[in-house]
């Protein structure tokens, strides 16, 4: 793997120069910025820096882009095709996303799992270049290590840059992100001293607790019935907000659109939150009671997913815990699991 | 890589199945030859049914795989899907999506085995498609009971098929309605009832369970009086669904999602699940 150093000047004019050849994405630092298909993300223009903690938004936008067209159809019924379904078309244009946090990055991965024969997801993948930032402080809200992660972390990154000192290391992970160095002409290579720097920085984060294991060792069951899932979920208001925010949440709804004659079969996100989620034709509702559909979103993230995947369905990036207006906080829910006999 | 694309299906025929007007089967054809060639499903799973503009729907298949050359629904009109579909006509073209789910373990568990089919209302359907690929493989299977039971006798499904079977001594079958009913002469009683009258016996068997859940817990305890067990039980699970490949979420039982793992399984793995079905 190959590693540059940059000065913070140097580094702003190189993800500048990506700007001529792909689309470059920023997580917005204002309202104002926000982009129409990305909510909470712009354009990049310049070389800005990431501030401290994760995006507003995640970056499952760029991979569970809404809506996502599916297929299409004419909707005329003079049209001898008409209402046949076609054009399972998947995108292609290529995209930088620039800034990412460690957590975010690692969500592409963990969604990988279950989507890893889904054409869309697969095809967004393909397209997008994640340039990550590691973290050098954290915010009160951000637990990554306690889900297996941390702020050096790498996985899902095709580039990681990190602050060593006054200078920005800036790791090549995949082929994908070949591309941005070209030949590495005009890019100067980290030193053996710098790389071993950012090596220490990164084996001085706290080790993994482990917790995912913890809980894959408790009883589904046990986990299920215990007996505080009615406190947790008094307060909840159902909004939803947890999971549209969530960059683990990748659940979907599928709906037909007609527009003058012209058919789409587009998905959006959608929250296990609704009560409309799952609610039978004959009006039967197997999570109709919030307390059952808190329960499960909490544990799907930390029971169901690591039984079936290995880690959780969670990347400690706190997004949840910041914009809950009734202060849910799925550390607290951990402690509460992982105290279950 | 999964594709959310369904084939092209021309609806070859069109049968109304019972008195209520509410249930018709819809006989499907496959478009295009390479479709044909790989469509290949097992008794017990089910396919998204599509309808450009209005939705997708699960629907169990209800043909066997050893009906060759074309694919049959029967179809309950409930609600935006399925009442546009009670609308469509002999010769329109719609969608098919699957098959998805796993099916009963007829070539595996089920082997060699006497088996005893219990159904309830419509839910015949995916035992309809069991029962036909147990007939044509009849050596591969010990003694095949079938219990079945509609409130009256014009809410019985595949009327002309029960005569036939009627007909076979390698096949004891017992169908029965709710209540005493005009012209009717055959069995009278609720599908619990006969199964413990009936009395199939546990040994080397399995029961395929399927029909509305009260018929379902008022079935087992006259089986397990007998000796049956929860892991000789078969049943169907259904919850709302979407993707129908375990991705969209929402048909998930805790950590079962009956798109993907199901919607069969026995009573011994539902019974370990969270009631959320
Ligand atoms: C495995 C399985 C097998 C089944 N087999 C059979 C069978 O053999 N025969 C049978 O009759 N039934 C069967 N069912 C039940 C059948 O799937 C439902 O009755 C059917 O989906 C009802 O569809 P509907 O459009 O008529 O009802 P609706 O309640 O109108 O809508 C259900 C579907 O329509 C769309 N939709 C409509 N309105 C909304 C809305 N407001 N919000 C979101 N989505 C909406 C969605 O696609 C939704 O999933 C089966 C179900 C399962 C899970
Ligand atoms: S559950 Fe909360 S903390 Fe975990 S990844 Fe989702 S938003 Fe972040
Ligand atoms: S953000 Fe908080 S109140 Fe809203 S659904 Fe999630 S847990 Fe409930
Ligand atoms: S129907 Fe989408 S997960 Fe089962």
């Amino acid at each position: 793997m190959k590693v540059y150093a940059f000065k913070q000047a140097d580094l702003e004019k190189w993800v500048k120069s990506w700007t001529s050849t792909h689309k470059v994405y920023r997580a917005a630092t204002q309202k104002s910025e926000t982009c129409g298909a990305h909510a909470g993300w712009t354009e990049m223009t310049d070389g800005t820096m990431p501030p401290c903690g994760p995006a507003k938004s995640s970056v499952k936008t760029f991979y569970f882009p809404q809506p996502e067209t599916m297929a299409t159809f004419s909707a005329k019924k003079e049209d001898p095709d008409g209402l046949l379904m076609e054009n399972q078309e998947t995108p292609e244009e290529k995209q930088i996303v620039f800034g990412v946090r460690p957590c975010d990055g690692r969500s592409v991965e963990l969604n990988n799992l279950p989507y890893v024969d889904d054409p869309f997801y697969q095809a967004n993948r393909e397209r997008t270049i994640l340039v990550g930032f590691s973290c050098t402080e954290q915010k009160a809200t951000c637990f990554c290590t306690q889900t297996g992660g941390s702020p050096y972390g790498t996985e899902g990154l095709d580039v990681a840059l990190s602050q060593v000192g006054d200078v920005f290391l800036a790791e090549i992970i995949t082929d994908k992100a070949a591309e941005l160095v070209d030949n590495g002409d005009g890019l100067t290579e980290a030193s053996e001293s710098e790389i071993a720097e950012l090596t220490s920085l990164r084996q001085a984060v706290e080790e993994n607790p482990g917790h995912d294991e913890s809980l894959k060792a408790k009883e589904m069951t046990a986990l299920h019935g215990a007996p505080f899932w009615d406190k947790v979920a008094e307060s909840c208001l159902n909004c939803g907000a947890c999971t549209f925010l969530c960059p683990t949440c990748y659940c979907f709804d599928i709906q037909d659109e007609v527009v003058r004659g012209q058919g789409k079969r587009i998905r959006y996100w959608d929250s296990c939150m609704f009560p409309l989620y799952t609610l039978h034709t004959t009006g039967h509702n197997p999570r109709g009671k919030k307390v059952q559909r808190v329960r499960n979103r909490f544990m799907h993230k930390l029971k169901y997913f690591p039984d079936r995947f290995g880690p959780f369905s969670c990347v400690g990036c706190g997004r949840c815990i910041q914009e809950c207006p009734v202060n849910i906080d799925i550390r607290e829910v951990m402690v509460d699991l992982l105290a279950v006999k | 890589m999964i594709s959310y694309l369904p084939y092209p299906v021309r609806i070859d025929d069109i049968t109304l199945e019972t008195e209520d007007g509410n249930l018709k089967t819809f006989k499907l054809v496959l478009e295009n030859e390479n479709d044909r060639q790989a469509w290949s499903h097992v008794p017990g799973q089910f396919a998204m049914l599509s309808l450009a503009g209005k939705g997708e729907i699960p629907i169990g298949i209800a043909s066997s795989p050893t009906e060759e050359g074309h694919l049959l629904f029967t179809v309950n009109r409930a609600g935006v899907v399925t009442t546009a579909l009670h609308q469509m006509h002999v010769g329109d073209r719609m969608g098919v999506r699957g098959p998805l789910g796993n099916g009963f373990p007829l070539s595996s568990d089920l082997k060699g085995k006497n088996i005893v089919i219990i159904a309830g209302g419509f839910a015949f359907t995916t035992l309809r498609a069991t029962l036909l690929y147990l007939l044509a493989n009849r050596s591969d299977y010990g003694k095949i009971t079938v219990i079945y039971g509609a409130r009256t006798p014009g809410m019985l499904l595949y009327q002309d098929e029960l005569k036939e079977w009627a007909e076979r001594d390698d096949l004891d079958l017992h169908v029965t309605i709710d209540r005493e009913a005009d012209g009717w002469e055959g069995l009278v009683g609720f599908v619990p009832t006969i199964a413990g009258e009936v009395a199939p016996s546990p040994e080397n068997s399995a029961a395929l369970i399927c029909g509305p859940p009260i018929m379902i817990k008022f079935t087992m305890p006259p089986l397990e009086k007998i000796g049956w067990t929860d892991d000789q039980v078969y049943l169907s699970l259904e919850n709302r669904m979407k993707c129908g490949v375990g991705l969209c979420g929402r048909c998930n039982v805790g950590p079962f999602y009956v798109c993907n793992d199901g919607p069969v399984l026995t009573r011994a793995q539902v019974l370990k699940l969270p009631l959320e079905y």
